[in-house]
């Protein structure tokens, strides 16, 4: 119904646009010596929710920035629908952007911030102030518009300029860590409504952030940078069960190392032994890398661990353990069957049934401890 | 004027009395008074002294507005005052539409220029405006010396019109450089204009269209200080037009003060008065739009 009495109006409109697929072909950008972006390829499907995740300084926003038009990669090409627009400037790429820091007009009120992108392209006044209402009612803040910038909170902040960005009808989202500014319960609530609004534009969106939790949970898959490479992009769940790379394992979700060693294409970790996950390094001592409920922990007045914490989150709690040789493994296990795990209690820790992931051993590595994305 | 408006930030300052007062609190209270009331002194005496020389009636004694009203009709004062305040305007049209981008760019575009553009801008308050002066000077008389009847002679022979002598607009530009660069360059740095202008771009805005509609409203607070620093040095500016020939606001006074001294105070104590009211309507100006942004 809308998207008939709009283009009636004569307006491209939201909701009738097919997603555009995006194109990265050997990206490359050069700070001075720093490699941002190293022969990046990456496809991105029409309609698609890409997150690229990594750590600072990975090449993540440099991607981003340059699917925007804001910085000219050194070497490589970014295709839009099949089309070159590696030199085509910023305002002529029909691409919403919601940026980190708030970048609403300060001198204009939220409805004309909206309609900021509709006026630039010289839209009459009735359908700016028409499609300014739609959007703020799409992100839920049709009561705001005659407000300023400075009077909303930082997550209604970052709603508008999601509205703003979509105004335009773009061919293309793209949110550069749109939510890392915010609250934590803010953060949720508003990356479960870019999704909703998402899926219900079927717009081509690319997501950047550095926290896994937020691209796991609303990307339909998520790219790993490192050093202006792909590691790996999966679907979350593939991501989580499969990582390619002991560095794509160890950022998303909670890893522990555990060492090991390789014979005979096994692993033998905790006194127990057990298949290989993934490509082998050479035989030897290596670093295997378990997830938290991959683990098993039970009390046992032989055993040779001793808790240390004992953290409840809900349905799971997790303990820390302290092993005999001093290394610490994070486990979660079931609340209802951790009573007895008490800070102290003797444990026996065993790894569960399942391949197990491993990476060569860094002499340089943090005494085996488990490591906290 | 600035030392006043120091002291009413002072008195703002003032810690609540719920604050921990440390020890020698009442001492130094002591002391911020008789910093306020020497300071007072020293500007309020000689201001003080000319508000009265120029109401005094030396014929009959007591007090009399004559000198005042007098001022409009004066010989040559009207022609003064409006070309200097001509030359101010095309002064401030003129620097901002030089500094605006510049600052933008230092910002934006080329943070590596940040340094050389700082020290560029400082070159007026280093150089005594006396030395630049007499450079303006010698190149003007290479038109007649050298360049006689040459395009290049009738530009210097059109610089030096002495109803609108416009190189006192390229001199007054370039002593305002230090100011007008300073305040945009706060204005600037007080907002993420970096975000702001990549957020106009993305929605489709020119860069000339970014220039006007994002930038500008955001440093209106900084072209407003810019503009009035500006009008202030070029309605007092004194040695240059004088050296140079020209008659503006200031050297107008000069030169009647000799004839008319009561006359040529009274209209000092009126551009003072002025240049106050002026600096009050840019600060209400500013207050007006914070309390309409936080209502």
């Amino acid at each position: 119904m809308t998207a008939v009495s709009a283009r009636s109006a004569g307006t491209a409109d939201l909701r009738d646009r097919p997603g555009v697929p995006i194109r990265l072909e050997r990206l490359t950008r050069r700070y001075g010596p720093v490699l941002a972006l190293d022969r990046l390829d990456l496809d991105i499907a029409g309609g698609e929710f890409l997150a690229l995740l990594g750590p600072s300084g990975c090449g993540k926003t440099t991607a981003l920035r340059a699917i925007a038009g804001f910085d000219r990669p050194d070497e490589g090409r970014v295709l839009l629908g099949g089309r070159d627009i590696t030199g085509t400037p910023a305002s002529k790429r029909d691409m919403g952007m919601v940026f980190q820091a708030y970048s609403l007009f300060p001198n204009l009120t939220v409805a004309e911030n909206v309609a900021f992108g509709l006026r630039v392209r010289r839209r009459a006044k009735a359908e700016r102030t028409g499609r300014a209402a739609e959007l703020l009612d799409l992100v839920g803040l049709a009561d705001r518009g005659g407000r300023y910038p400075h009077q909303l909170s930082g997550g209604q902040q970052q709603r508008v300029a999601l509205a703003r960005a979509l105004a335009v009808a773009p061919q293309v989202l793209l949110l550069d860590e749109p939510l890392s500014a915010l609250d934590a319960q803010v953060r949720v609530q508003l990356r479960e409504e870019i999704r909703r609004i998402q899926l219900e534009l079927g717009i081509t969106t690319v997501f950047v952030t550095h926290d896994q939790a937020e691209a796991l949970s609303v990307a339909d898959r998520v790219g790993v940078l490192r050093a202006g490479r792909l590691e790996q992009v999966a679907s979350p769940d593939e991501l989580y069960e499969r990582p390619a790379t002991a560095f794509v394992a160890e950022f998303v979700g909670t890893m522990n190392r555990v060492p090991a060693t390789l014979a005979d294409g096994e692993v033998q970790l905790l006194g127990a032994r057990r298949p290989l996950a993934g490509a082998a390094p050479a035989s030897g001592p290596v670093v295997a890398l378990v997830r938290p409920e991959s683990l098993v922990v039970a009390a046992d007045p032989a055993g040779t661990g001793r808790v240390v914490t004992r953290t409840f989150s809900g349905a799971s709690t997790r303990i820390l353990v302290a092993l005999a040789d001093g290394a610490e493994v994070r486990v979660d296990v079931a609340s209802a069957v951790s009573a007895d795990l008490t800070p102290g209690t003797a444990v026996t820790v065993t790894p569960a049934e399942r391949p197990v992931l491993v990476a060569p051993v860094e002499p340089a590595a943090d005494g085996g401890a488990a490591a906290q994305a | 004027m600035t030392s006043l408006l120091g002291a009413e930030a002072a008195t703002a300052v003032i810690p609540a009395p719920d604050l921990p007062v440390r020890p020698g609190g009442r001492g130094a209270g002591a002391w911020r008074y008789v910093v306020l009331v020497v300071l007072g002194v020293y500007f309020l005496v000689p201001i003080g002294a000319s508000v009265w020389f120029s109401i005094r009636d030396r014929g009959q004694g007591g007090v009399t507005a004559r000198h005042y009203t007098g001022i409009p009709g004066a010989e040559g004062f009207a022609e003064a005052f409006t070309r200097s305040l001509t030359l101010a305007a095309l002064t401030v049209v003129l620097a901002l539409l030089l500094m605006v981008p510049t600052v933008v760019l230092v910002n934006l575009r080329l943070p590596r220029l940040r340094t050389t553009v700082e020290l560029l801008t400082l070159m007026p308050l280093v150089l005594p405006p006396i030395a630049l002066v007499v450079g303006v000077r010698s190149v003007l008389s290479w038109a007649p010396d050298y360049f006689l009847n040459t395009p290049l002679a009738e530009a210097f022979f059109a610089l030096q019109e002495p109803s609108l002598p416009w190189i006192l607009v390229f001199v007054y530009v370039v002593l305002a450089l230090p100011f007008v660069y300073r305040a945009l360059d706060a204005g600037v740095r007080g907002a993420d204009l970096r975000t702001l202008t990549e957020a106009a771009r993305n929605l489709g805005a020119s860069w000339p269209r970014v220039l006007v509609s994002v930038v500008l409203p955001v440093l209106r607070t900084s072209v407003l200080n810019a503009s009035f620093l500006t009008l202030a040095l070029v309605l007092g500016e004194y040695t240059i037009a004088a050296i140079l020939g020209f008659e503006t606001f200031p050297t107008w006074i000069v030169r009647v003060s000799g004839s008319l001294p009561q006359l040529s105070v009274a209209v000092s104590v009126l551009s003072l008065l002025i240049t106050w009211v002026l600096l009050l309507l840019i600060s209400a100006l500013d207050r007006r739009r914070g309390l309409k942004e936080s209502a």
